[in-house]
Formats: C-alpha cells, sequence, structure tokens
C-alpha cells in the first residue's frame, strides 16, 4: 500500500505527458476553430472527472448516512474539494475557448449554466464543512451533499427547458469527430482521472492524519486536565 | 398518529402566539420586501410592458430575501432557554418538529405575499394575461419549496459559526431549480403564455426535497 502510492504518481506522470503529447502533437488541428480548439482536449476531461468526483461525493455520504463511517465522511470531503477544483478548470477553460469561437466570454447557455449551478452548490458544501466546528460536521455535510446531488436532475431539466424555450445561436454540439482527437480525448480523461485519484489519495492520507493529530491532542488535554488536580 | 399531530399543533400555534404578540418577523419581512420593491423600482425604472417581463423575476426575489429573514428567525427562538435541547431529549418525534416549524413559515411568507402583492401590482402595473388563478398556485407550490429547505438549513446553520450568513449560503444555491421554475411560471402567466411544464416541475420538486428533508431532519437535528 506504501508502494503503491508512488508508483501510481509515476505511472500518472506518464500518462499525462503522454496525453500531453496526443492533445497538442498528434490530434490533427480543427478546421474552423483551428488550435484554440486543443483545449477542449483540457475541458472536456476536467468536466467528466468533475462529475465523477461529485458523484462519488454522493455515494460516499449515502454511506455515510447509514454506517457512520468515518472514512466515508473523509471521501466525500475529498471528492467534493477536488470536484470543485476540476469543476473551476472547466469554468475557467470554457471562456478561454469561447472567446476567440463564440467571441463572447459566456453566454447563459444550458451546459454553462448548469455547470456553475454544480459549482456554486458544491461550493456551498465546502463553506457548510469550514464553517461548522465539532463532530457534527459529518453528519450535515452528508446531509447536505444528498440534498445537493438530488437538486442536479432539477438544475438540468429547468435550465434545459428554460434554454430550448430561449434558443441562442450557439454552437449545437453534434457532428462526427476525427478518431485521433476521440484517442486524444480518452487518453487525456484516463489521465486526469489518474492525476485525480492521486490528488485525492494524497488528501485522504492528509486528512486521516490530520483527524489522527487532532484526536491526539485533544486525549492528552484530557489527560493533563485529570493529572493535574481537581 | 394522533400523538406527533398533537405535537405539531401545539408547536405551531405557540409559534403563531407568540408571532401574533411581537410580529417580530412579519414586519421585518414587510419592511424588506417594500424596500426592495422600491430600490428595484430605482434601479430599473421600468414602463409597464418590461415590469410584465421582469415581475416574476423581482416578485420572487423580494420574497427570497424575506423569507430569509423570517427563516433565521425560526430556530433562533430555541436557543434561548435551551428549548431546542429540550426537545432533543423528549420523546416527542422530530419530524412534527419540523413540520409545525415549516408549516409556520409557511403562514408567515403567505400572509407577506398576501400583504405585498397588491402592492407589486400597483407599483409595477401589472395586469396577468393568462389565467390568474394559477398564480395563486404557483404562490403555494413556490412558497413551499422555499420553506422545507430553508426550515431545514437553517437547523443545519444553527450548528454553524456565523449561522446568520450560513442559511442563504446554503438555501440559495440549492433553490435555484426552484427559483428558476417560479419566476419562469410567473412571467409565463403574467405574458399569458403556457406555464404547465414550470407547474409540474416545481409541484416535483416540492414532493422530493419535502420527502427528503423529512428523511434527514432527525439526523440534522439530533447531529452531535
Amino acid at each position: 500500500m506504501k508502494r503503491a502510492f508512488p508508483i501510481l504518481g509515476v505511472l500518472t506522470a506518464i500518462l499525462l505527458s503522454y496525453a500531453l503529447y496526443q492533445a497538442l502533437v498528434v490530434a490533427p488541428t480543427e478546421k474552423t476553430m483551428g488550435d484554440v480548439q486543443r483545449i477542449f482536449y483540457y475541458h472536456v476531461p476536467s468536466a467528466w472527472t468533475a462529475f465523477l468526483l461529485f458523484f462519488i461525493n454522493f455515494g460516499a455520504s449515502i454511506v455515510y448516512l447509514i454506517k457512520r463511517n468515518p472514512a466515508a465522511d473523509i471521501v466525500g470531503l475529498v471528492s467534493a474539494e477536488v470536484g470543485v477544483v476540476f469543476c473551476t478548470v472547466v469554468l475557467i477553460t470554457g471562456p478561454i475557448w469561447a472567446r476567440p469561437v463564440w467571441g463572447i466570454w459566456w453566454t447563459w447557455d444550458m451546459r454553462l449554466t448548469s455547470t456553475l449551478v454544480l459549482w456554486l452548490i458544491y461550493v456551498s458544501y465546502l463553506f457548510l464543512r469550514r464553517f461548522s466546528s465539532g463532530g457534527q460536521t459529518p453528519l450535515l455535510a452528508a446531509a447536505l451533499a444528498v440534498l445537493g446531488a438530488l437538486c442536479v436532475p432539477f438544475v438540468y431539466f429547468s435550465i434545459w427547458f428554460f434554454r430550448t424555450q430561449h434558443p441562442q445561436p450557439v454552437m449545437g454540439g453534434g457532428g462526427s469527430i476525427d478518431p485521433r482527437m476521440l484517442h486524444a480525448l480518452l487518453i487525456n480523461w484516463l489521465a486526469f482521472s489518474c492525476f485525480a485519484f492521486l490528488v485525492c489519495w494524497s488528501r485522504y492520507r492528509l486528512e486521516k492524519l490530520q483527524r489522527d493529530v487532532d484526536h491526539a491532542h485533544a486525549m492528552e488535554s484530557l489527560l493533563d486536565h485529570g493529572g493535574s488536580g481537581r | 398518529m394522533s400523538a406527533p399531530n398533537g405535537i405539531t399543533g401545539i408547536t405551531l400555534l405557540k409559534d403563531l402566539r407568540l408571532e401574533w404578540r411581537s410580529k417580530d418577523a412579519i414586519n421585518s419581512m414587510l419592511f424588506f420586501s417594500l424596500l426592495v420593491v422600491v430600490v428595484f423600482s430605482f434601479s430599473f425604472d421600468p414602463s409597464a410592458e418590461e415590469s410584465r417581463q421582469i415581475a416574476g423575476g423581482l416578485v420572487w426575489v423580494a420574497f427570497l430575501f424575506a423569507a430569509v429573514v423570517a427563516l433565521n428567525q425560526t430556530w433562533a427562538r430555541e436557543i434561548r432557554n435551551q428549548v431546542l435541547d429540550a426537545y432533543r431529549v423528549s420523546p416527542a418525534p422530530a419530524n412534527s418538529l419540523f413540520v409545525a416549524k415549516t408549516l409556520g413559515n409557511f403562514i408567515f411568507v403567505s400572509v407577506l405575499e398576501a400583504l405585498m402583492t397588491p402592492l407589486f401590482i400597483v407599483f409595477y402595473q401589472l395586469r396577468a394575461l393568462g389565467p390568474a388563478w394559477q398564480l395563486l398556485l404557483v404562490a403555494v407550490l413556490g412558497t413551499w419549496a422555499l420553506v422545507v429547505n430553508g426550515t431545514f438549513f437553517a437547523a443545519m446553520s444553527l450548528r454553524t459559526r456565523s449561522r446568520e450568513i450560513m442559511l442563504p449560503l446554503l438555501l440559495f444555491p440549492i433553490s435555484i431549480p426552484a427559483l428558476l421554475a417560479m419566476v419562469q411560471a410567473t412571467t409565463s402567466i403574467l405574458n399569458g403564455e403556457g406555464a404547465r411544464f414550470w407547474i409540474v416541475l416545481l409541484a416535483t420538486y416540492d414532493l422530493v426535497f419535502t420527502t427528503v428533508c423529512l428523511l434527514l431532519f432527525e439526523t440534522v437535528l439530533n447531529a452531535e
């Protein structure tokens, strides 16, 4: 287990460099958008990774609510944190691409809006974790995570209907994709998922150690107090 | 079955009586939403036609902000003299307390809406082009959506530092779909368009979130 971490780290580094090569060199240049389109290999994998992490957060929160297992709580915390980071990457790379291609930084298009709302929900989750102290935090956070995850389909449907009612003259998606582009995309996704997993893992260990230290401190001060008189 | 109903009823009556005597929540909500109406009117300076386009958003944003004022007070009242702790150690089911609080807030916000709506109509020269009775349906469903989540999150933010600020931070992101549905339904009805999709969406939202809040409330109340 101890040695698995550096091995995974090296593998992720190799995979990320290979993915970079695929995205910047091997994948053909897009006809109309040019090289700008290459941000797609970072934008889409980040989005998929973020969604995956939010899904893991939902699962871990349910497990925590049922079993009250501290490990599930740490998994929930870690996946939300890393998910928010990846979601932020999506929200930043999107406008960078949109500016030259659409001519605008932002539009209240369905996907943009629903991703933004998703980001808001999970940021509020992190706020709750930050602002509440003591033993009740995991339970409150798990309850919020469940509500937040249930909100996602509503966000999706409402914004979908909102935006189909008022269509925007912005790209419709679809069309075919060059197999080399698809390959680069999937490799990047794999690399990003490995990277996310690596970060989550190390964050998990950190959180676990932090809690152990806090616990030890609490025990120590309790013992000191008990020993020093009264 | 009769016992929890009794507890719900007694708690609700107690809250209503307290509110009737102090009128804290309703007065602050009323004045607050009046301020919102006036400030919005200055910032947008709308004509009657424009008003119809933006009124849905305006009304609901005013009610949302005002509701937060009332929601913040619901549980704060129970903190004094450790009433909430007493409730937690008593054998009374947690959900009857939650239902009572939610119904109480629902009544407060409904009263606010009933009093503020004429003012909105006068200030913004509103006239519904669609069936006006649907507005009532939207109001009931929309208020319930705000209040059920709001009461739940208020109980949650009770456990945090700076709880007054925590409630909107938790409530607003989760309420976005409901808010969108309320605003769109209201605007559609005012403009004489169909609002069926939004009403169904709102009703589903209410159903799902009421169920989940009832399932999770006991956990949140007793979290230690």
